[in-house]
């Protein structure tokens, strides 16, 4: 009865231990971005209050000079999130398209080299964006498309091209061959089949894929930073810099534009979570 | 006709080569050719004079290079290593949790989406010496009564930027991890507890080597945008104090754009680009071998 009961108090530490341990990873992965929303509700005086002021009043001045036209300090929020969402839209869309036919190819043939191809398109995703913006920009200099939505786009399609293929490529596979087999014997051709077979069963993951595509470009700072220059161009992750000046940083104002960035990723987060985990071990673990 | 001699593969995969070809690789090639030349972005005819290796035997010697990629080197391995250590815990206590498993799994996913701009700002702003909370807190609670300079002494520096970068990176592991625990089948760790063996024993001999190809997929991944932590240290610290913090990314970027010596950038650009190469290589054989072991073993 003795050992019993030790052994029942181990136990109920251990269950004690990983409760405290679990609460203390979350809280380590939570209270920095909590952080930063609290801060957006707060006016400066608080913020660089010393001693701090540990109870947040809540202000909406932040947010009302970033939406108030040119905002504190004449940062256009508006434009950038607008340069945001045209360039993520366009290069997510046209990037999943070369990529599913790209991933189609990957999945559904076999040729020579296969492996080699694979690996050769996804060294190219690994070439650091900062060491490609160096040859890009003189490039999009001497071509005349250096800040322009047009170059960023073309960038971007490039970046999120390999990736897509993977993700496709993994759910592809996943669809039995005797689907498109079954529709051509009943008479379609292959792309009717692709189209009205095979894309209706992937598209949940395809979506996925785009919604990967679209965070990439959405969150991508290192080339856009050196591919655009003003306003009519400038992405959000670049914009965030405008709110520092050479000894003086806008915190508050730099807080809510984070806010504008997280919220839209958010979202999507919760809609792709599910499909996003099993395209990549799909694609990973039964290549 | 031309379409009827192209293999139906070619054709498909062709959209991603003419992109991949025109906006990766003709550049790359451009910036081999002017890591062979004096290019400066202030004299464009500069590009045309041909020095031969003089950039990479001046980068070669350059003590400051040299620094820059030690510390990039370090910073990878020490980073890497954290974060598939604690992507592994993480994996194994979430999927130790009886409910509420899909919102600790959803949480876990935050970090993934952060723009690394947006979590290299948010740890200025939290390891700010001022006003950051980490002080703050430290402070409040009397365990330091000075303020620590999070970001202005070189070692602490090295410190926040690590944090950030595992604090973003930590949940690609431990959400990989876990799609391989939950694809675990039940029968052999069932066997292991009938035949006795401890829950060491049972980790170390069956759930690893079952959750070795999910730990590769998670390191190739990962190893695709290493480069990532360029934009953390952009904003963190820019590379201070006195170039503490200073990696091969950032050392590149200044070189190129403030110092307009592009020839030089280009070729410090080409050993970045060769050490990414190298890692993604290095995990992809990795992956291809753990799938293949895999295959056979069930």
């Amino acid at each position: 009865m003795d050992r019993n009961l030790t052994h029942r108090n181990r136990r109920r530490g251990l269950k004690v231990l990983h409760f405290l341990a679990l609460f203390l990873v979350m809280s380590i992965i939570c209270i920095p971005g909590l952080w930063i929303v609290v801060n957006s509700f707060r006016p400066t005086v608080e913020i660089m209050a010393k001693p701090p002021v540990w109870n947040p009043s809540f202000s909406l001045a932040h947010y009302r000079a970033m939406f108030g036209g040119a905002g504190e300090g004449g940062v256009p929020v508006f434009s950038y999130f607008r340069n945001s969402l045209i360039v993520s839209v366009v290069s997510t869309a046209i990037a999943i398209l070369i990529g599913m036919s790209g991933g189609y190819a990957f999945a559904r043939y076999r040729f020579r080299g296969k492996s080699n191809y694979f690996v050769g398109l996804m060294l190219f995703r690994a070439v650091p964006g900062v060491a490609l913006s160096l040859p890009l920009f003189i490039v999009f200099a001497r071509l005349g498309i250096i800040d322009t939505h047009f170059g960023l786009i073309l960038v971007y399609v490039a970046m999120n091209v390999p990736f897509t293929i993977w993700l496709t490529d993994g759910f592809f596979r996943q669809i039995p061959k005797e689907l498109h087999e079954a529709a051509e014997i009943d008479g379609c051709t292959r792309w009717q089949a692709f189209w009205k077979v095979e894309f209706p069963v992937a598209r949940s993951g395809v979506a996925s894929a785009a919604i990967f595509a679209f965070l990439t470009s959405w969150n991508e700072f290192a080339l856009a930073s050196q591919l655009t220059r003003s306003v009519g161009s400038k992405t959000m992750p670049v914009g965030l810099l405008d709110f520092t000046a050479e000894f003086t940083i806008n915190w508050g104002g730099m807080c809510a534009l984070a806010v504008l960035m997280i919220v839209p990723a958010l979202i999507l987060t919760f809609i792709v979570q599910k499909h996003l985990i099993a395209g990549l071990t799909f694609g990973g673990v039964k290549g | 006709m031309f379409r009827r001699r192209l293999p139906e593969w070619f054709v498909l995969l062709l959209p991603a080569i003419i992109v991949m070809a025109a906006v990766v690789l003709i550049p790359l090639l451009f910036s081999l050719y002017s890591s062979f030349t004096a290019y400066r972005l202030t004299r464009p005819s500069s590009l045309w004079r041909w020095i031969g290796t003089a950039n990479y035997e001046r980068i070669l010697t350059d003590a400051k290079f040299w620094a820059a990629f030690g510390r990039t080197v370090l910073f990878l391995t020490i980073v890497l290593n954290l974060e598939l250590i604690l992507g592994l815990g993480i994996a194994l206590l979430v999927n130790k949790v009886t409910w509420g498993q899909r919102t600790l799994r959803t949480v876990l996913m935050f970090p993934m989406m952060f723009s690394p701009i947006l979590v290299g700002f948010q740890f200025k702003f939290i390891f700010n010496d001022n006003i950051g909370l980490v002080n703050n807190v430290l402070q409040s609670t009397g365990i330091s009564d000075a303020a620590l300079p999070w970001l202005v002494d070189g070692k602490l520096a090295m410190f926040s930027i690590m944090f950030a970068e595992i604090w973003m990176s930590t949940s690609v592991f431990a959400i990989l991890i876990l799609a391989g625990l939950f694809a675990m089948p039940r029968d052999p760790l069932e066997a292991a507890k009938v035949d006795g063996c401890t829950s060491w024993q049972t980790f170390r001999h069956i759930t690893l080597p079952f959750l070795m190809p999910f730990i590769f997929i998670a390191m190739t991944i990962r190893s695709l945008d290493v480069a990532r932590a360029y934009d953390i240290v952009q904003i963190m610290t820019g590379g201070g104090p006195a170039r503490r913090t200073e990696l091969i990314w950032t050392l590149m970027s200044r070189t190129g754009y403030v110092d307009a010596r592009m020839g030089l950038a280009n070729a410090m650009g080409y050993v970045s680009i060769l050490l990414s190469i190298l890692f993604t290589i290095y995990f992809f054989h990795k992956l291809s071998a753990a799938r293949a072991q895999l295959g056979t073993g069930g």
